[in-house]
């Protein structure tokens, strides 16, 4: 494995590593940013109105679904009606799966992100006079960002891994060399397609966590320069769970916002 | 006997069924066996993990981020992987056993320590206070009283298994997951549905029932639950 990602022309051959992690990226992004326009303003929406939980509640069903089975009966369905587009006739059931796959996660965790945001933050934040919306933008938003920021990195996970057996379908992507080396008996191969797809996968997940820090708001993480805020809570920037001794802090990064407007 | 007629619609997997039940029936039953097993097996090896990370503070983040680091390996990933580092044959379904209990480990073991973490404090020490021991206190009142969390999370890993195990298929380790690599071989040329939708019903529907099975023995073993609702 090692000699055969050390080996150059595998990398820079047409069809080869680099190729392959453009369309695996590509695929992946295609339908993150689709999963992301549809579910964040649904899920900031049910938070706030507190209305169509129901939506929630069944695209976590979809999550039961046989994501091969899926994938393989769209491709079957809409095979016959897609001529001479090229790959189109794979990356079209690829990204429905995708989509559907990274919805549930981004959805669920801001709806979630939203409800948790307490009852006391909300009133102050109409209290200094903000609409609806604004209460959406500039309050439940930013206090919902670590958990949306996690669903969004749950479903980046997803998309990622699962893209990999689009290739069993015909499509790119690095789980070309999975399926390739695994069809050939060529394990380096396999191994290694596998090796870059769960590097791929990290890689992924840093990136959101390195955007997750510098956006969400240190009011919310807890992460004031010490100099501040003489008692920095020792509470990880790694979930949202602890909102219990976070609202007075939420409470106090509100207020700026507030008052520019 | 009549010849039946060979119907490609998405019904027609009731005569596919009909036509490969034996075949259909050894693969539901390997795909139970390959989802339900890792969860027990990686139930076992987080609750002491768990319990680790919700005893020690100095432990909590080390354990957790591994367990989150181990859950980023894409599945496919693992099970090919899998022969490498534990010395199998390459179809082995080992590998998918072994593959899962890693992910359901790396799920559980934050779910058990959380929900430990979740026992109130007057409860502890009113357990405390009648003079149980720490392990008594773990063994009848904490874990006990954790039951619902971990529960939840379990339901969680087994439906996702089901839906693992199936990747495992494309691979050629026999599962469900042959139901949908059949389907896509005979579809060269015009769709043929059954074995496809075929595996996706049984695939929802066993995904169904294993997650029944975690709420019946979340009730089971919480009868005081019941003892307050009513």
């Amino acid at each position: 494995m090692i000699e055969w990602l050390n080996d150059p022309g595998n990398w820079t051959a047409a069809g080869g590593v680099f190729d392959q992690l453009a369309a695996h990226l590509q695929y992946a992004l295609i339908a993150l940013v689709i999963a992301t326009v549809l579910a964040l303003p649904a899920g900031l929406l049910i938070g706030h109105t507190g209305r169509g939980r129901w939506l929630v509640t069944t695209a976590n069903t979809v999550r039961a679904l046989p994501v091969v089975g899926l994938l393989i009966l769209l491709y079957v369905m809409l095979a016959p009606h897609i001529h001479d587009r090229g790959d189109t006739v794979y990356l079209i059931p690829t990204e429905i799966v995708l989509v559907l796959l990274a919805i549930p996660p981004i959805l669920s965790n801001t709806y979630a992100g939203v409800d948790n945001v307490s009852a006391a933050v909300r009133d102050a934040a109409s209290g200094m006079g903000m609409r609806g919306a604004q209460v959406v933008r500039r309050v439940e938003l930013p206090n919902a960002l670590p958990l949306i920021f996690s669903g969004l990195r749950s479903a980046a996970l997803q998309v990622i891994a699962t893209a990999t057996v689009a290739a069993y379908l015909g499509l790119g992507g690095l789980g070309r060399f999975v399926y390739d080396g695994q069809a050939s008996q060529n394990f380096a191969e396999r191994n290694a397609g596998a090796l870059l797809v769960a590097l791929l996968a990290a890689a992924a997940d840093i990136i959101l966590a390195v955007i997750q820090r510098y956006t969400v708001s240190r009011g919310v993480s807890g992460r004031f320069p010490r100099r501040t805020v003489e008692d920095t809570d020792e509470t990880d920037a790694t979930d949202g769970t602890d909102e219990t001794d976070e609202t007075d802090d939420t409470a106090v990064t509100t207020q700026p916002a507030g008052h520019t407007a | 006997m009549t010849v039946l007629a060979v119907d490609s619609s998405p019904l027609g997997m009731f005569g596919y069924f009909r036509d490969h039940r034996s075949d259909v029936l050894d693969w539901l039953g390997y795909h139970a066996w390959l989802s339900a097993l890792p969860v027990v097996l990686g139930l076992l090896i987080a609750l002491p993990l768990g319990w680790l990370a919700h005893r020690h503070k100095w432990a909590y983040p080390p354990l957790i981020t591994a367990a989150g680091l181990l859950y980023t390996i894409p599945s496919i990933a693992l099970f090919v992987s899998m022969p490498n580092l534990i010395g199998t044959q390459i179809l082995d379904p080992i590998n998918v056993a072994v593959a899962l209990t890693v992910y359901t480990l790396a799920l559980l073991v934050r779910v058990v320590a959380d929900g430990l973490g979740a026992v109130p404090e007057d409860v502890v020490q009113a357990a405390t206070a009648m003079g149980l021991t720490r392990r008594q206190r773990l063994l009848k009142v904490e874990l006990p009283l954790a039951v619902p969390v971990i529960a939840s999370g379990v339901r969680v890993a087994v439906v996702a298994n089901v839906s693992l195990v199936a990747v495992a298929g494309t691979i050629g380790v026999p599962e469900l997951g042959e139901l949908f690599t059949n389907g896509f071989q005979l579809s060269v040329g015009s769709p043929y549905y059954p074995p496809i939708t075929l595996g996706i019903v049984l695939c929802v529907l066993l995904a169904l029932v294993l997650d029944l099975l975690v709420v019946g023995i979340n009730w089971l073993t919480t009868p005081w639950r019941r003892a307050v609702a009513s």
